[in-house]
């Protein structure tokens, strides 16, 4: 009889493992949950994307990585001011995992922004600072000493740096999210996301807002912002079910941005396929109105500017 | 200690077969996938998981005005091909690559900036068998330098 209680708590035990580990393994999948419990509400009316939603599907939200959020900003006219940067003095005074996981995510921003504008030490500099905020998270192989030698050997080959940026990138973001640490990739996304809206921010200045694609550009960004919400949302709650803080705590950091956001009208059209061109490329026609004030853009580039000091500080 | 030995054989090999498949998933997606890319440059982030046959997954990114990407889907040998549709925010379908014998790549560029989703399906095997297939599903986006 013993035996057999035995046998059934072996097997049960299994089975539970079992389902544990199926589920890790696709822990990239998390469900969408509702985004109302603390506060967030959704941001777009009833042509909001995410209306339909399906729990039981597997949900991927995407926020533009560090090298691609210094694209946009390059792309919209920005130019380079290395004083912008976040100074690589201060990678020695971030102890905490929040703090090395949005550091990290700043300083790929900045080196993907240094990369782009052809600073070829400069971005030396700041792989190296990401190299050891990355050994210090535990992701020995983001970049191995292999990498920076290549990176070495091709400082001025623009097209083979962003290469290893994307690598290395890839190389973090696969290792915490398939070790268990959702919520470290998504602070580490955020923090390199909000770096962009502060670089674009700080270019702008005191320039005129109307007319001006720099600030265009971080006004849409609102599109993304919506996503950031519901990725963090997703990763409130650790695999154990145990609140996690330094989650809810971003969100509760992010209530300005949001309040500033709230103030700038981004509608979209629907998309028409256009015919592809030459090389295949598809044109996807649509209308996007951006409206905002002066007054809204300066509450938007304080809520930026108050959250990354926090951040970097 | 011999009487929960089986135990710990059992977790060590259950462990292992997890790590295992993760890093598959993760050298899939780095070697082969990233290959579709060719020509872009990948923004740098990881979306893959396991999928089995008849699941599907949704992702949701906001695509910017003026720049070109290109969408890479892969699944691993053991699957079917995959499917995939973009839709817009008003549920239109831009693209579905089952009308372009299941590419695996679609190439965009967009007037305006967009929020889209991407539905993502692993169809059933036209081969039957006892239990339906697994394997790493990796969905990438490149984008061009201007």
């Amino acid at each position: 009889m013993r035996h057999h209680y035995f046998n059934m708590r072996f097997v049960s035990l299994i089975v539970l493992l079992g389902i544990f580990l199926l589920n890790d393994s696709c822990r990239s999948g998390k469900k969408g949950q509702d985004g109302k419990e603390v506060g967030f509400e959704d941001f777009l009316t009833e042509e909001d994307i995410f209306s339909d939603i399906d729990k039981a599907k597997k949900i991927f939200y995407s926020l533009p990585s560090p090298l691609e959020t210094a694209m946009l900003i390059k792309s919209a006219g920005a130019a380079y001011n290395e004083m912008a940067l976040n100074d690589l003095k201060n990678a020695v005074m971030y102890s905490t995992n929040k703090s090395k996981a949005l550091n990290l995510g700043i300083y790929t921003t900045d080196l993907s922004f240094a990369c782009l504008f052809d600073q070829a030490q400069t971005s030396l500099k700041y792989m190296d600072v990401t190299k050891q905020l990355a050994t210090e998270m535990g992701i020995s192989d983001a970049i191995d000493e292999e990498t920076m030698k290549r990176l070495e050997q091709n400082l001025n080959n623009r097209d083979v740096v962003m290469d290893i940026i994307s690598e290395t990138f890839l190389n973090s973001s696969s290792y915490l999210k398939e070790n268990d640490q959702q919520d470290v990739a998504a602070m580490v996304l955020v923090g390199g996301w909000i770096e962009g809206l502060y670089l674009g921010s700080q270019l702008v200045g005191n320039s005129p807002v109307k007319g001006n694609k720099l600030s265009d550009r971080i006004a849409e960004q609102k599109l993304s912002f919506s996503i950031v919400e519901r990725m963090l949302q997703d990763n409130k709650q650790k695999a154990t079910g145990e609140e996690n803080r330094d989650i809810v705590e971003l969100i509760n950091e992010l209530h300005s941005l949001k309040a500033a956001y709230e103030k700038i009208e981004v509608q979209t059209s629907a998309v028409k396929v256009g015919e592809a061109d030459s090389t295949g490329v598809a044109m996807l026609n649509s209308q996007t109105k951006i409206n905002y004030t002066a007054e809204a853009f300066l509450e938007l580039q304080a809520a930026v500017q108050s959250l990354r000091n926090n951040f970097v500080q | 200690m011999k009487k929960y030995l089986p135990y710990i054989v059992t977790l060590a090999v259950l462990v292992t077969f997890s790590l295992k498949v993760n890093a598959q998933c993760k050298g899939f997606a780095k070697k082969l996938c990233k290959l579709e890319l060719t020509g872009y440059i990948h923004d740098g982030n990881y979306h893959a998981a396991i999928l089995t046959e008849g699941e599907e997954a949704e992702l949701y990114k906001t695509f910017y005005s003026g720049q070109s990407y290109r969408l890479a889907i892969c699944g691993s040998e053991a699957l079917p091909p995959i499917e995939f549709q973009v839709v817009d925010a008003y549920k239109n379908v831009l693209y579905d690559n089952k009308q372009h014998d299941t590419n695996g790549t679609w190439d965009f560029k967009l007037e305006s900036s967009q929020q889209l989703k991407i539905v993502i399906k692993v169809p059933v095997s036209a081969q039957k068998s006892e239990f339906p297939n697994s394997g790493c599903v990796a969905i990438m986006f490149g984008f061009q330098d201007k």
